[in-house]
């Protein structure tokens, strides 16, 4: 293949050896110390406010380091962790139920579909019990028993009630708590909050991260900001798919950006489609709105069993449906995991069989439900999220069958860190959905809230505290070479956007970016389309810097300009992404190879050839990368093949 | 405000007991207003007692309305640019009218006490016969001032009806239950009063009380 | 569909801006509001028009950066429903829409119908939190919660920040954002040792912000996304009025 190289395996993840339940305490132990006196002499950068960006932000300020947090929506309380409805994973064991440390560890293994550290997943496990305990300290009201102990519930991919959760809000609750901690913060004077600010560079000095380039998006001015050293805790990519559960404002350009600077990029191609969506109602379409994984519970899922079928779906006789995951997976029925009742949707649709005026959507189907439990039982679980479908698509899921469809919805893959969640280049650290780590090739529900506040609570505020106890740095002036070329790189880029002034807009390159990707690199993807789906990447962005169209200047609020940078970048995130994709000629969790499966379309995963993961070196626009391989080692967990027939 | 207001309601309740004792006759009626003059006696002098009160009264309305001076001009300032389109407030007329109607209520107040305090308006304007004043105000022919008098105590009512569940609310009242109980009890009140105040012009009117 | 939009435009802080009339054709109502000002903007951009700036994120309801005057009703005429989760649907053909930013002193428009909402971070830096420094806590079930305080101080953490009773508020005030922090943390025991010293910090934040005084007159609860209560306010009243009273024993008030 001439669209990469292969280089050298990576070599040390700095995991320790030894027994995997001491691993990290030893980590600690052996760690470097900073002395609080010299903890104030230190600056650290934080992008993103998000659970892990929060929670690490207000973490470092508390242990006495001054701290320069960064966020593109008008405040840190905005960031899209916000949105996560249901719940945060934690091996309480409060139910006595046989969880434990090492169940949460196997089991989010195993969910990953052995494509993670078992090091780094033991790690999140053990931490998890501590972040509940954390936020509950800091008044997240989190769901109570009547006796006024807390709540927990059963989610996908496990057999114990480990899940806490607020209603269907336990993100937002969880933000707003790591927020608050933030805000304390900030009103000590310990934290410097620029909100409506957006990293476009990374700055590195001596090999070492040592600051940003920002725009202030209300001024349009363009600032160097010097630290010693970097996080990034700016999210996942999904919106590169244009139509996703992400926020609008989403972005890839700080870990793009770093990438481009030499930090590798782990496992592009694993992404989390999530099955229970509202349906693409027309073009016009902005966003994704995801509907709770806890209707399943209640809801069936059917489709007509005749192709076209235009009926609606009250007269179709109760023979004439087909309810495909009880039939297919008759063990675990509508329950399956996200992966595969999405695949199995796009099946029946590629069929003929979808419903809908777009024909792609399938029905999920409350009527039993109601009939066994009686309306007010399905109004006091599910009302509000009844409500919302109502509200978006008019119809009244009490009376019709919701209509659903598989939306992107989470990036397993970002920038490869170590043990330490530092990136392949010093001082630039990673956290929450922006790295890699510990999700596998899938992650399951509920584990992405208990990762980013894991990562910002505990993990990071140890481990960087090993890389700044041979600190401070040398102070870096603005003059220096690499800030006036990084700053000069912004300002061209910049320029070069509206410099452009073509034709089309932003929004309908990027649309059209979103459809490749989705048609060839979504649910289900083939070498033929892969290739295809790069030749036409290729070519769009081509277009892109010849016929986009940003209006206005580089002064004051300019959305499209932001949004101009942002597409600009998912342009070329998107191409690695098919490359890694086919690279990876295995199914395995959201990455699923139409020429490997088993003969009953399962997914079939490669141990022998593909038990590693892949990091990827940027050697610069067009130019083939470098693909270094990460062994995966499993001495806890074996392997197995994933079964819910 | 609250406080304040609290203050007007008690003596808008005991006012308003007063009154009805026109109905009692115009002896009764009378001594009932001589008495208010000798409350506190012998241990006050003469009126002292009325004086005390009208003192605290006046203090409350001015400390009521520099309340909601203060109010106004901050809620003035917090939007130095108006909304080219703006919809009601949803939340209830009473609410909605508070300013204006207290404007209408202090200038009621002021010919009001010129009215049958003072006597100045008054068409008999007699101190020592209360009863034959407030006869001779709403007589049939002058019927513009009932209507004044009852749009007056209108507007007290609606004043009430916000002022009373806000001030119970200012004061801490802070469940959904206590909520409901509030709104009720400011309505009753509200209800109570117009009543109360109303009936008096009215039976005037009607000759029911001549 | 097809719409007139009369939208407020002010190119920057300084601007004094004015309403413009556009015209929307083709409008379907399946799409969102803020889809239907996503067709405005690409057909502006491509006739070479500034396009009208507005602040979203999420668009699903939750993360309040979303806040127009519609008609003069914040958010829009349904209630319960942020303006990014409003549908056309709700509009008939041949309308005519006016589009305002939030008007408030304390939330200065930034460019067309993007404001400055920093003072509800403000507020919440002068206390709307529990100090526990991460690594501080104890174990969770050491403290139980009564639920039916665990939910009512559910009910009002559900607050989104976007500043619709602020925007709806006839005094212009931001008690019922304020409130409804306070009445969380201090339904909350982990609330406690703070409890009179915050509701004074937040209130005098509250009040140095320049937003107006309340009235109780009820607008905000009406128009809030997110159905926070009005009796949230009678709780701060009831801390705010005990940590007066108490203020000179209070240490660090």
């Amino acid at each position: 293949m001439d669209l990469f190289i292969e280089g050298d395996p990576i070599a040390d993840t700095k995991a320790p050896e030894g027994p995997i339940e001491t691993r990290w305490d030893r980590r600690r132990f052996e760690a470097k110390l900073v002395n609080p006196a010299n903890r104030r002499k230190m600056t650290v950068i934080v992008v993103g406010t998000g659970l892990a960006g929060g929670s690490a932000a207000a973490t470092l300020a508390e242990q006495g380091y001054q701290v320069k947090s960064y966020c593109y929506q008008d405040s840190p309380r905005r960031a899209h962790s916000i949105a996560a409805q249901g719940g945060i994973n934690a091996a309480k064991n409060y139910r006595n139920d046989g969880d434990s440390v090492h169940r949460l560890f196997y089991d989010t293994v195993k969910g990953g579909d052995f494509r993670s550290r078992e090091s780094n997943v033991h790690r999140l496990a053990e931490v998890s019990v501590n972040i509940i305990d954390q936020c509950v300290a800091q008044g997240v009201p989190f769901a109570r028993e009547y006796g006024g102990l807390l709540d927990t519930r059963s989610f996908g991919g496990a057999q114990v009630q480990r899940t806490f959760y607020a209603r269907g809000q336990t993100g937002q609750q969880l933000l707003l708590g790591a927020y608050q901690a933030l805000e304390r913060q900030i009103g000590l004077g310990n934290v410097e909050m620029n909100a409506r600010h957006e990293m476009l560079e990374l700055i590195i000095v001596d090999g070492k991260a040592r600051g940003i380039v920002v725009r202030d998006l209300v001024t349009g001015e363009i600032t160097t900001e010097m630290a010693d050293a970097v996080v990034l805790a700016s999210g996942g990519y999904g919106n590169v798919f244009y139509l996703s559960t992400n926020a609008k404002g989403c972005n890839v350009t700080a870990t793009w950006r770093a990438h481009r600077k030499g930090a590798y990029f782990a496992n592009p191609c694993y992404t989390q489609i999530h099955p229970t969506c509202i349906p693409v109602s027309g073009d016009h379409q902005s966003k994704l709105t995801l509907m709770s994984e806890s209707l399943r519970n209640d809801g069936r899922v059917w489709v007509p069993k005749a192709k076209g079928d235009d009926r609606a779906p009250r007269d179709i006789p109760e023979d004439e449906r087909d309810y495909y995951l009880e039939r297919i997976y008759p063990s675990f029925g509508n329950l399956v995991p996200r992966d595969i009742a999405s695949r199995a949707a796009k099946n029946v649709c590629d069929e003929g069989r979808g419903v809908g005026p777009t024909k792609l959507g399938v029905y999920l189907d409350f009527a039993d439900a109601i009939n066994r439990l009686g309306r007010k039982a399905i109004e006091a679980k599910y009302g509000n999220l009844f409500e919302m479908y109502e509200r978006i698509t008019g119809e009244d899921p009490y009376e019709v069958p919701m209509r659903i469809y598989p939306a992107v919805h989470y990036t397993m893959g970002g920038l490869w860190v170590d043990y330490d969640l530092q990136s392949t280049i010093p001082g630039l650290f990673v956290i929450g959905e922006a790295n890699f780590s510990d999700h596998g090739a899938n992650r399951l529900g509920a584990s992405a809230l208990m990762q980013g506040l894991a990562d910002g609570y505990f993990v990071l505020p140890s481990t960087i505290a090993n890389y700044l106890a041979s600190g401070p740095f040398d102070k870096v002036e603005a003059s220096h070479p690499a800030v006036v070329e990084a700053r000069a790189d912004v300002e061209d880029r910049i320029q070069r956007l509206l410099a452009v002034d073509g034709d089309r807009t932003v929004d309908s390159f990027h649309r059209e970016l979103g459809q490749i990707m989705w048609e060839h690199c979504g649910m289900e993807r083939s070498e033929a389309g892969l290739r295809k789906a790069i030749d036409e990447i290729r070519a769009l962005r081509e277009q892109f810097w010849q016929r986009v169209r940003v209006p206005g200047d580089g002064e004051g609020l300019n959305q499209s300009l932001e949004k101009a940078g942002r597409v600009a970048d998912f342009f070329e995130l998107a191409e690695l992404m098919c490359i890694d994709a086919l690279h990876r000629g295995e199914s395995c969790g959201g990455h699923f190879r139409a020429e490997h499966q088993t003969p009953d379309g399962e997914a079939q995963r490669d141990d022998e050839h593909f038990a590693y993961v892949a990091a990827w070196e940027y050697t610069g626009t067009g130019e083939p990368s470098v693909l270094h391989k990460e062994d995966l080692k499993f001495e806890y967990v074996h392997p197995t093949q994933r079964s819910y027939k | 405000m609250a406080v304040t207001g609290l203050l007007l309601v008690l003596f808008l309740v005991a006012h308003m007991l007063g009154n009805l004792k026109v109905f009692t006759g115009e002896t009764s009626f009378d001594h009932y207003a001589h008495w208010l003059r000798d409350i506190g006696t012998p241990l006050l002098p003469h009126t002292w007692y009325l004086w005390i009160q009208r003192t605290v009264l006046t203090v409350a309305v001015v400390a009521h309305i520099v309340a909601a001076t203060v109010l106004a001009r901050r809620a003035r300032a917090a939007r130095p640019v108006k909304y080219a389109h703006r919809k009601k407030v949803q939340g209830s007329y009473a609410a909605r009218t508070m300013r204006w109607g207290g404007v209408i209520i202090l200038l009621f107040v002021i010919y009001h006490i010129l009215d049958l305090t003072t006597g100045h308006l008054n068409p008999q304007g007699d101190a020592s016969n209360p009863y034959g004043n407030v006869v001779a105000d709403f007589a049939p022919e002058r019927w513009y001032v009932t209507l004044f008098y009852t749009l007056a105590v209108v507007t007290v009512g609606f004043h009430l009806r916000h002022g009373a569940f806000s001030a119970f609310r200012s004061l801490g009242q802070q469940t959904p239950k206590g909520e409901r109980r509030a709104r009720t009890g400011a309505l009753v009140l509200a209800v109570a009063l117009c009543a109360g105040y109303l009936v008096v012009p009215f039976a005037v009117l009607t000759g029911l009380v001549s | 569909m097809n719409l007139t939009l009369r939208i407020w435009r002010q190119k920057g802080p300084e601007d004094k801006g004015r309403m413009v009339t556009y015209q929307v054709d083709d409008v379907s109502p399946d799409m969102s509001f803020l889809e239907m000002l996503d067709v405005l903007n690409e057909r502006l951009i491509l006739a070479g028009e500034e396009p009208v700036a507005f602040d979203h994120d999420c668009r699903e309801g939750i993360c309040g950066m979303c806040g127009l005057m519609i008609n003069g009703d914040a958010h829009g005429p349904q209630r319960g429903t942020t303006a990014c989760q409003l549908h056309m649907r709700q509009f008939s053909d041949g309308e005519t829409i006016d589009i305002e930013p939030w008007r408030a002193r304390a939330f200065p428009v930034i460019k067309d119908l993007v404001v400055n909402r920093n003072a509800f971070d403000k507020i919440i830096a002068a206390g709307g939190y529990i100090t526990a420094p991460t690594g501080s806590a104890p174990e969770a079930h050491s403290t139980p919660v009564a639920k039916a305080n665990a939910d009512a101080a559910f009910e009002s953490a559900a607050c989104i920040g976007c500043g619709a009773c602020v925007a709806a508020c006839p005094n212009g005030s931001g008690m019922l954002f304020t409130a409804a922090k306070v009445t969380q943390l201090s339904l909350l025991p982990q609330g406690q040792p703070e409890r009179y010293t915050r509701v004074i910090g937040m209130v005098d934040a509250h009040d140095e912000a320049g937003f107006g005084g309340c009235t109780n007159a009820g607008e905000c609860t009406v128009v809030c996304p997110k159905g926070i209560p009005l009796n949230t306010i009678g709780r701060l009243n009831r801390d705010y009025l005990a940590a007066t009273a108490k203020r000179g024993d209070t240490p660090g008030t």
